[in-house]
């Protein structure tokens, strides 16, 4: 009988190793006569794990980890094929203690299936949540998004069913539903774990949100730092077409969509979302002034869904299961599961799919481990470089949009940077400026200017020069960016300068 | 203006005449180009801004916008350091300080024998695996200074797998 073995094709499993361990269990098992069929699905999520190898045996799969291809011939001699005992034996992962208390909606598949195979998909529930909306109709399909609490999990979280009732209203002949895949926050790899693992639940979403609003085209934007990704989504979208999921009549409805891949070019602005939209036109990514909002004149001046990976892919499963059931998961006006994304100095990173409401503390110690280095954590970033970092003091906040609000910190796309004690706040202040100059699209004078002026200010701090005064004066500057630029980018980013004032004033003194 | 070769002058033509008719198709355009050339050189804009009835501002204007496209072509290998907070939180500028060291160049140059072409890039999305690298399209992770110089030094006589990306 031929074994299956799952070793992930995930980019960040790659990076460690995955295809050299795919390649000598391949070859060891060439050399025994074993015979045996490699699944290369995406990565569970716990990074500290991989390369992480699962084989299926008759008492379900049994992983392995982290396997270097020194560890192979004695894999196979220790009997692994049948989920025999070994030093890197870890048992059903999804009882692992990292695992068993997730609540993994979003990414129930990933990890589990070939992201390349429609009937892979649909053995592990695919597709359900198109077939349910096509017959509930599309005024049913946007009143279940609304209920179900659903807000957007790029980062603005606004009310994903609002967006796309302002969409269905609209009356015209070209309406669009657009992928905002320009993951682009440091500590976030949420969006590229989907893409890579789970790349049709993403087409089911999109399918889903055009037939609700009248869309017949859609384009993923995609950064083009994820080859990876747009591999996994062209041969995706290629077998969706060929399965009838995509096309002149989808899923038999009747209804016409058609999907395509945009890559991006290196600019983070791009993830704002009409900067996208100028992007996906072929132009300089330079936001737009609203109103109007995309959903009434986005993409090509008709009315456009533009929503983020991980809220699409959350849709196949509200559209399956129902509105409530999604709500019964979080708390207050935070309704549902968010995959936290734990990284930087952690000694176990990786993706934690919850409901909302769990405390910080929890998550970087429990699920964390503390810091990699050994040494005590003493911020985290929260939310990508515009994201404020929280003193060690406020780890008992709760994860969610409230609670993180309230100690003036925000959730983001769901990245949590971790840093020990040998950070200088002053510097990572400083490349907070930096970064906005690097990445603005200049087209107003607090941000494109603002962030140059930052990062001088800063140095003369560092430098010793008048620096109560200058402290003062950057101070005054993290103001007038908040309030006077155009965006999010010129907007935001004084957010992790103005934490660090706060929260670690010790910091900003003079260096020799 | 430099010129382009005529053979290059045609590839650009090529490519602009058949992805001319896609909705807003100047992206698309800029990466088929960079993918056949290694760069967006100074000649190809006019042909572009030609096909496309745009001002050459316009497309000098898109291909400067992003920092992805180059106006000259990289080295036979592009070593892209992750230098965002992920990374930094793990030693990312201590293993560039490395790297600039074993090259004997700064980011954004390429070794005088035209082998690497160090970059900065700002998240690759592996950051529970950090500090990373993008290396030829591929990603590495966990890096320490040993094992990038290591991936590094083997570069150097490695024959060239073109730009990173696709």
């Amino acid at each position: 009988m031929s074994a299956t073995v799952y070793i992930p094709g995930d980019a960040g499993a790659q990076s460690v190793g995955a295809d050299e361990v795919a390649g000598a269990v391949r070859q060891e098992a060439a050399r025994l006569g074993e015979s045996l069929r490699i699944v290369r699905n995406g990565s569970r999520g716990a990074y500290w794990l991989e390369p992480l190898v699962e084989v299926e045996t008759d008492a379900g799969r049994r992983a392995y980890g982290p396997v270097t291809v020194a560890d192979v011939p004695g894999l196979f001699s220790a009997g692994f094929l049948r989920g025999c005992a070994h030093a890197l034996a870890l048992g059903d992962i999804a009882r692992h203690d990292w695992f068993a208390g997730q609540q993994r909606l979003t990414f129930s598949r990933v990890g589990i299936i070939d992201p390349a195979s429609v009937a892979d998909y649909l053995r592990h529930g695919g597709y359900q949540g198109l077939t349910q909306s096509i017959s509930a109709g599309a005024a049913a399909t946007v009143q279940a998004i609304t209920d179900s609490g659903l807000r957007g999990r790029g980062g603005a979280a606004f009310p994903t069913g609002i967006k796309w009732r302002t969409v269905l209203e609209q009356a015209a002949a070209q309406k669009y539903v657009t992928c905002n895949a320009d993951e682009g926050d440091s500590g976030t790899f949420a969006d590229r774990m989907l893409l890579e693992g789970d790349p049709l639940s993403l087409i089911e979403g999109m399918t889903i949100a055009a037939l609700a609003v009248g869309a017949t085209r859609g384009y993923i934007y995609l950064r083009v730092e994820y080859p990876h990704a747009l591999r996994a989504l062209n041969t995706a979208i290629a077998a969706a077409r060929q399965a009838g999921y995509l096309g002149p009549n989808v899923a038999g409805s009747g209804k016409s969509f058609e999907l395509e891949v945009r890559l991006g070019a290196g600019a983070y602005i791009c993830g704002e979302e009409t900067s996208m939209l100028e992007s996906l036109e072929g132009r300089r990514g330079e936001v737009r002034v609203r109103p109007p909002l995309p959903a009434i004149k986005g993409l090509f001046g008709q009315p456009t869904i533009v929503n983020n990976v991980v809220t699409l892919c959350s849709v196949p499963w509200i559209a399956a299961h129902g509105a409530r059931a999604y709500a019964d998961f979080g708390v207050g006006k935070s309704r549902g599961t968010l995959p936290i994304q734990l990284a930087g100095n952690i000694r176990r990173g990786g993706l934690i799919e919850r409901a909302f409401g769990l405390p910080l503390r929890e998550l970087l110690y429990d699920y964390g481990g503390g810091s990699a280095s050994g040494r005590p954590i003493r911020a985290v970033q929260i939310g990508g470089p515009l994201g404020a970092y929280v003193p060690a003091s406020q780890f008992d906040t709760l994860v969610d949009y409230e609670a993180l609000s309230s100690v003036g910190a925000l959730l983001g796309h769901g990245g949590i940077v971790v840093f020990d004690d040998s950070v200088d706040m002053a510097r990572m202040a400083r490349y907070a400026m930096e970064f906005c100059a690097l990445e603005s699209c200049g087209k107003c004078t607090p941000c494109r200017i603002g962030s140059v002026r930052g990062m001088e200010v800063i140095d003369r701090i560092l430098q010793g020069v008048d620096g109560e005064r200058n402290l003062r004066l950057l101070e005054d500057l993290c103001d007038t960016m908040v309030q006077g630029s155009l965006c999010g980018l010129g907007g935001m980013a004084p957010f992790p300068v103005q934490s660090a004032l706060k929260h670690f004033r010790e910091d900003f003194h003079a260096r020799r | 203006m430099e010129t382009l070769s005529p053979a290059d002058g045609s590839r650009v033509r090529r490519i602009a005449a058949e992805l001319k008719d896609q909705p807003g198709p100047l992206l698309n355009i800029l990466h088929q180009v960079q993918g056949e050339l290694g760069c967006i050189p100074a000649g190809a804009v006019a042909i572009l801004a030609e096909t496309l009835n745009l001002s050459r501002a316009e497309v000098h204007g898109v291909v400067t916008f992003y920092h992805h496209f180059r106006r000259k072509p990289a080295g036979r290998h592009v070593v892209s350091l992750c230098q965002a907070e992920a990374c930094q939180a793990v030693g990312a500028a201590a293993l560039t300080g490395h790297a600039q060291r074993d090259l004997g160049v700064a980011l954004h140059q390429t070794t005088a024998d035209g082998a690497v072409t160090l970059e900065p890039v700002y998240c690759l999305g592996n950051c529970a695996a950090a500090p990373s690298a993008m290396i030829d399209g591929r990603l590495h992770g966990r890096l320490t200074a040993q094992r990038l110089g290591e991936l590094v030094r083997g570069l150097r006589g490695a024959p060239g797998k073109g730009a990173s990306g696709s």
